[in-house]
């Protein structure tokens, strides 16, 4: 029972990676092969929006998977089909945003971020140590005891 | 003063989510605006043998307007288009974006033909060139065959009202 648990996990891990991809296309050349699937794998699907081309079984990511094809096939590099579809679209069909003054935030974003939190963290980590390195002196000791003292009486 | 900290950060996190929730992640701005509309030289629907093309409208204020006959939204906003042109001297070329042609004339017939001519774009290849992602989508030239405006998603009257009908009359006086 626990081993038939163990492989329907296992398979469920494996379902993830499927992808909807469904046509065959013959490359002739093995580096045009990778590059069309590094850029399907590069390039949005403007429908639906979280799924990159490789993955989008949209009409339009079809569409586009066979203008990437027909333009890797004849020859045309990365920043070719990469401008190609960014006259059209814009930097949203790209998952790897240029950096550029419109996309700074989106870049640096995080950094700031972290920053911000490890200034902070700093901070507070040192008032801490302030605190309990703070001690009585010796006349202060001396009247505490002599309060404590008084106490139990 | 101090604990007044986390109450301010929450409220600038209220209102940086506020603005985001106004916001359409669906509306990808089009890089095209501004810019010269790519040219397109496709058949006509209704005389395959003839075709329009981009060149044929310099000089005059037009609208793409890209629909099908599967696309649902599309029904809705055709009477706003109807609408549009009955009342407006405004030339609006049809783009039929990957659609078979019994369809795209039957749904023409049914609802009305408000266009100038309808290019027939079966494989969607100027529907790319054009940047479309979801159809319908509206582009408004000017007479110099220049971007200015596009509406992604259905057209509806209001759209016409405050932004479309403003604009052309605002282009169709420029010089050409």
């Amino acid at each position: 029972m626990m081993k038939k648990w163990i492989v329907l996990l296992f398979l469920m891990f494996f379902s993830v990676q499927l992808h909807a991809a469904i046509e065959i296309y013959q490359f002739e050349k093995a580096e045009h092969e990778q590059l069309y699937k590094q850029m399907i794998d590069e390039l949005r699907c403007l429908v639906c929006q979280n799924q990159n081309l490789s993955a989008s079984n949209a009409g339009l990511a079809r569409d586009l998977r066979q203008q990437t094809y027909e333009m890797v096939t004849s020859g045309q590099s990365h920043q070719q089909i990469v401008d190609y579809m960014t006259q059209r679209y814009g930097d949203f069909v790209l998952y790897r945003p240029p950096v550029k003054s419109s996309t700074a935030l989106l870049w640096f974003g995080p950094f700031i971020l972290l920053l911000i939190g490890l200034t902070v963290l700093i901070v507070t980590l040192k008032k801490r140590k302030q605190l309990t390195e703070e001690s009585l002196t010796d006349e202060q000791h001396s009247q505490m005891k002599h309060l404590l003292d008084d106490g139990e009486k | 003063m101090k604990n007044s900290l986390p109450l301010i950060l929450f409220f600038l996190l209220v209102i940086l989510l506020g603005v985001g929730l106004t916001l359409d992640p669906r509306e990808v701005p089009s890089p095209y605006i501004g810019k010269a509309a790519p040219s397109f030289n496709l058949p006509k629907l209704y005389a395959s043998t003839e075709s329009i093309s981009s060149e044929d409208m310099k000089g005059k204020v037009w609208l793409l307007n890209v629909w099908a006959s599967w696309c649902r939204a599309c029904r809705a906003e055709h009477q706003v288009i109807n609408r549009l042109v009955k009342n407006h001297q405004i030339e609006i070329i049809g783009l039929n974006y990957k659609d078979g042609s019994d369809q795209a004339k039957q749904w023409l017939e049914e609802l009305g033909n408000p266009y100038v001519s309808v290019a027939v774009d079966s494989d969607g290849r100027t529907g790319i060139d054009w940047g479309v992602y979801g159809v319908p989508e509206t582009f408004v030239v000017d007479k110099q065959g220049i971007i200015r405006y596009k509406n992604i998603g259905p057209v509806y009257q209001r759209d016409i009202k405050e932004t479309i009908l403003p604009l052309i009359v605002q282009l169709q006086q420029e010089a050409s």
